[in-house]
């Protein structure tokens, strides 16, 4: 097929995600879809096993956002059994999401997106004195003088012309599509060697709360982080467990050196790639509809006036008017599988609510090794999940669309300044970069926040309130014969939430309903494209239909997290017994 | 050809200080705990001019083993990409999507043969002919075998690639399994953990790359410089254990005073690995130092051993016929950790010895 291009496997990615545009001769995208191409049945899995397990096996949904389904797992189980958790592991958790957040997003812009801006052969050709010149001139960050520069560059030449470029292979280098100047893409280089670095002191917060990264430990009930105590009764000292003085001032330091970053390498950085990318402030919108869930409680989840990101509904890019979400409405939220390798007992047309969602791996595709795949049967081992029937995107954007609606002042100053600095709308936001830049400004929202529950934090223990756990509903016997609850956070890669039905204190079923399945789905019955694949087609023209930069561009905007995005869910007990294995 | 030039200029022209390349090779032979001597070949087997190449393949896994690769301390990722391999493929990392990244894997083991070595996170699923994961539009079966054939090496990283992990736990919907029961005619060492420690994945492929042959393995598989010994066996809380004190909840004075988490289910007595010396994270912390037991993650089926809040059986028994029991246990088991490690370190002087003949 002429006009056929597939990107598959998507790189720089978390997951396994196929891309397929179809082009006119001009090479306009004019048809796109998006397929996950791995599945593990993690909530078969967990069906029968304790529920306080469940956070454990639900975090292995992903290692990258490592931490959100823990998260949203505890959070599942303790609104089913009602069991309120210390105001000190509401505040270790906040701070765990937000140094999630600043990892996540760091990393993504300079691991996982930055080379679709960035041409690192181009780095070769730039003079180390001019780009300490440019680095200074937007930023006081410390690492910038020519002698620095000058190292980074004769370490990527000496690299290069060993002629192994490992991981830099076949790039798309000299594409004409990547237009920074020499010095930018030298500047650019260094900081993805620097966020390399950085990134490991970050995770040291995980560490100490969590006992490590990937993958820290989580509770029901609270936060498996008691605050050390010496012999003699002391708090905070004596170092008994990894939770003490020394360790909350050490945070402390981590976090004022991660927010320097941010400040003064991340946010001047995104603002000066994108200035020379403005047209990408124009297309790849997607669907313009947005959703959050909401979170970073500073009361608790039952008390959403205290959560700092607000939850709801943004549709047709209508800020003034925002939708309550309700996860229990059976009517609100439902996953369809017209187009994805699931068989549904009501019929494949039919949409379901997670607490009566069903799964029956069928998959229809063609047999490996294939070529293409039909857009007009199943394609995908995502779902479709719909707001009361809309396609909606969920994420930074979204988020920072909600705080910016809901009038939170640090979020406007910060995005006016950013609009103001790139001479832009507020409509440039609805576009591949407007996404990452929504990313990188909540960064900073979220960031900034980490040393105020850091503080109170340390408040409380000083004032004697070292309670992390609360052991009242951890005993199986203190349970309800059965019970049912959700969890929901908001994940870096936008609204995630777990369902959970507890019987006999085993669980009974489990769903899970993730950011990245909201916006790489497929198309659902009524034919609407998820919003990866209506962002594609929104103004994208292929420079080089054999070096597709620009789908790369729009895709890695998203962030994909696709082990994430592919999922089962499933009823009952003894529909297990039941999936269909052709 | 670059591999003539001495140790000096390789390191001079790559622009890193012999001194500092030195003090990372010394690191290393003393992570796996080989001779000094050691420390010298591993030099200068890193310092070839031609990098070894390493092509990862990412099947069934949640990019966590990845993720703990970047956080790994000495040697760190940039050293590795920049100055000990050459990172062919690597779907997380490598800077091209869709065809050129398969172009990239097969252009890197046409060039390779028989040299390269395969890295491989997650498990591969069979069932149904392999529809459950798929890359470029092949199977995940049909890509390692592919991949593996010319291969001089394949390292299993994460415990799902080693022995299954999380897809494979019961009722294992997908039929995945680990790479070892697909790949039987190569050698494979497994370096487990969900995900392992950065450092063991590090360690690992360096100790690959300067004596051309696999680390001393245990039975399962795994390098017995990191999964020698248990958790439990070098644990700090030990001495809480010896003496009967245990935290019996998640919050108590037990639990904040840094009391012994066997009642609360860790399993670091059954886990064998190395969190408890290694440590995470650049030293911050490990499991049981913040306050929650060990999972047990490096342990072939630790999902599926009965609830991670569930007190070891054989300990509790222990503990019911008194701590002495467990004490007497544990020395017999200090003692055959021992042993392993003098037998490594006499195999490590060997292979040290054997190399510098050769060379």
């Amino acid at each position: 097929m002429k006009n056929h291009v597939v990107v598959d496997p998507i790189t720089r990615i978390e997951g396994h995600l196929r891309i397929e545009a179809r082009t006119n001769d001009a090479g306009a995208i004019e048809h796109a879809m998006s397929s996950g191409t791995m599945v593990r049945g993690i909530e078969i899995i967990l069906r029968g096993r304790d529920p306080r397990d469940a956070w454990a096996f639900a975090q292995r949904i992903c290692g990258v956002c490592t931490l959100v389904h823990g998260i949203a797992s505890v959070r599942a189980v303790e609104d089913a059994l009602k069991y309120k958790i210390p105001r000190n592991a509401q505040l270790i958790r906040n701070l765990m999401i937000a140094a999630q957040y600043v990892h996540d997003h760091v990393m993504h812009f300079y691991h996982l997106h930055a080379l679709d801006w960035v041409d690192i052969v181009s780095a070769l050709k730039a003079d180390p004195k001019a780009t300490s010149e440019l680095a200074q001139s937007i930023s006081s960050y410390a690492k910038s003088s020519p002698g620095y520069f000058a190292d980074v560059q004769k370490k990527v030449k000496t690299f290069v012309e060993q002629g192994q470029l490992g991981i830099f292979a076949n790039g798309f280098w000299g594409h004409s599509e990547y237009r920074l100047p020499p010095e930018a893409n030298l500047m650019a280089v260094a900081h993805y060697l620097e966020a390399l670095a950085w990134q490991r002191d970050v995770v040291k917060i995980h560490a100490i709360f969590g006992g490590k990264n990937p993958h820290p430990n989580f509770l029901v009930g609270g936060a498996p982080a008691p605050i050390s105590t010496s012999p003699t009764g002391a708090p905070g000292g004596a170092a008994a467990t990894s939770v003490n003085i020394v360790a909350l001032q050490e945070i402390r330091n981590v976090i004022s050196k991660m927010m320097t970053f941010v400040d003064q390498v991340y946010v001047p950085d995104t603002l000066a790639i994108a200035s020379f990318y403005k047209d990408w402030f124009k297309r790849g919108e997607g669907v313009g509809n947005f959703l959050t869930y909401g979170d970073f409680p500073e009361k608790g989840m039952d008390d959403p006036s205290s959560w700092l990101i607000p939850g709801g509904v943004i549709l047709n890019r209508d800020l003034t008017k925002i939708h309550p979400v309700d996860l229990n409405d059976p009517s609100q939220i439902e996953e369809f599988v017209a187009h994805s390798w699931y068989d549904y007992g009501p019929g494949k047309q039919k949409g379901l609510h997670p607490y009566v969602g069903e799964t029956q791996l069928a998959y229809s595709g063609p047999k490996p090794p294939y070529e293409a795949l039909d857009a007009d049967k199943s394609y995908s081992w995502l779902k479709a999940p719909r707001w009361k029937g809309n396609v909606v995107e969920v994420g930074p954007l979204a988020r920072v669309l909600m705080l910016y609606a809901k009038g939170h002042k640090p979020t406007k100053d910060l995005a006016t300044y950013a609009l103001k600095t790139l001479d832009l709308p507020l409509e440039a936001m609805f576009s591949t970069l407007g996404r990452t830049a929504a990313r990188t400004l909540e960064t900073k929202i979220i960031g900034d926040q980490m040393k105020v529950w850091l503080d109170n934090l340390i408040a409380n223990i000083k004032g004697g309130d070292v309670s992390v756990h609360n052991a009242e509903r951890w005993d199986p016997s203190t349970w309800p014969a059965e019970c049912k609850g959700v969890g929901f956070m908001e994940a870096p890669r936008g609204a995630l939430a777990h369902w959970i039905v507890i019987k006999n204190r085993k669980i009974d079923n489990y769903q899970a309903v993730v950011p990245s399945t909201w916006n790489a789905g497929p198309r659902d019955p009524k034919g609407q494209p998820g919003p990866y694949e209506a962002a594609l087609m929104d103004r994208h023209t292929l420079a080089n239909p054999e070096q597709p930069l620009e789908i790369q561009r729009t895709i890695h905007s998203f962030d994909p997290c696709i082990a994430c995005a592919v999922h089962v869910v499933d009823p009952d007990g003894a529909e297990v017994m039941q999936i269909k294995v052709r | 050809m670059r591999e003539d030039k001495t140790l000096a200029q390789a390191l001079e022209s790559r622009g890193v200080s012999r001194r500092a390349f030195l003090k990372y090779a010394s690191y290393v032979a003393t992570l796996m705990a080989l001779p000094p001597s050691a420390s010298r070949v591993i030099a200068e087997e890193l310092a070839k001019a031609r990098r070894q190449s390493v092509i990862w393949l990412s099947f069934q896994e949640c990019t966590g083993c990845t993720e703990s690769i970047t956080r790994s301390m000495s040697p760190t990722l940039e050293d590795l990409i920049f100055d000990f391999i050459s990172l062919d493929y690597h779907h997380t990392l490598q800077a091209v999507s869709g065809a050129a990244a398969e172009h990239a894997r097969t252009e890197a083991m046409k060039a390779n043969k028989g040299k390269y070595i395969v890295v491989v996170d997650g498990s591969v699923p069979l069932k149904d002919g392999g529809v459950y994961s798929t890359i470029a539009g092949i199977t995940n079966l049909d890509m390692l075998k592919e991949t593996a054939k010319d291969a001089f090496a394949v390292v299993s990283v994460g415990t799902c690639a080693a022995f299954g992990g999380i897809p494979h736990a019961n009722p294992n919907p997908t039929g995945a399994v680990a790479i070892s029961e697909i790949i039987t005619d190569k050698p494979v060492v497994n370096i487990p953990g969900c995900p392992p420690i950065p450092e063991a994945m590090t360690g690992t492929l360096a100790y690959l790359l300067s004596f051309g042959k696999l680390p001393e393995l245990d039975a399962k598989g795994r390098p017995l410089a990191f999964f020698g010994e248990t958790i439990h066996d070098r644990c700090y809380r030990r001495p809480f254990y010896e003496r009967g004190m245990f935290a019996n909840s998640f919050d108590d004075e037990g639990a904040r005073k840094g009391w012994c988490l066997y009642k609360v289910g860790c399993k670091g007595p059954i886990a064998y690995n190395a969190c408890a010396t290694l440590k995470w994270n650049g030293g911050a912390s490990f499991p049981i130092q913040s306050g929650h037991g060990c999972l047990g993650c490096s342990e072939p089926g630790f999902w599926d051993k009965g609830g991670f809040y569930e007190p070891l059986a054989a300990a509790t028994a222990k503990l019911d016929i008194g701590v002495g029991a467990a004490a007497v246990a544990g020395v017999a088991a200090g003692a055959a950790a021992a042993e392993l490690m003098r037998r490594k370190k006499s195999a490590a002087v060997d292979a040290a010895n054997s190399k510098k003949k050769d060379g």
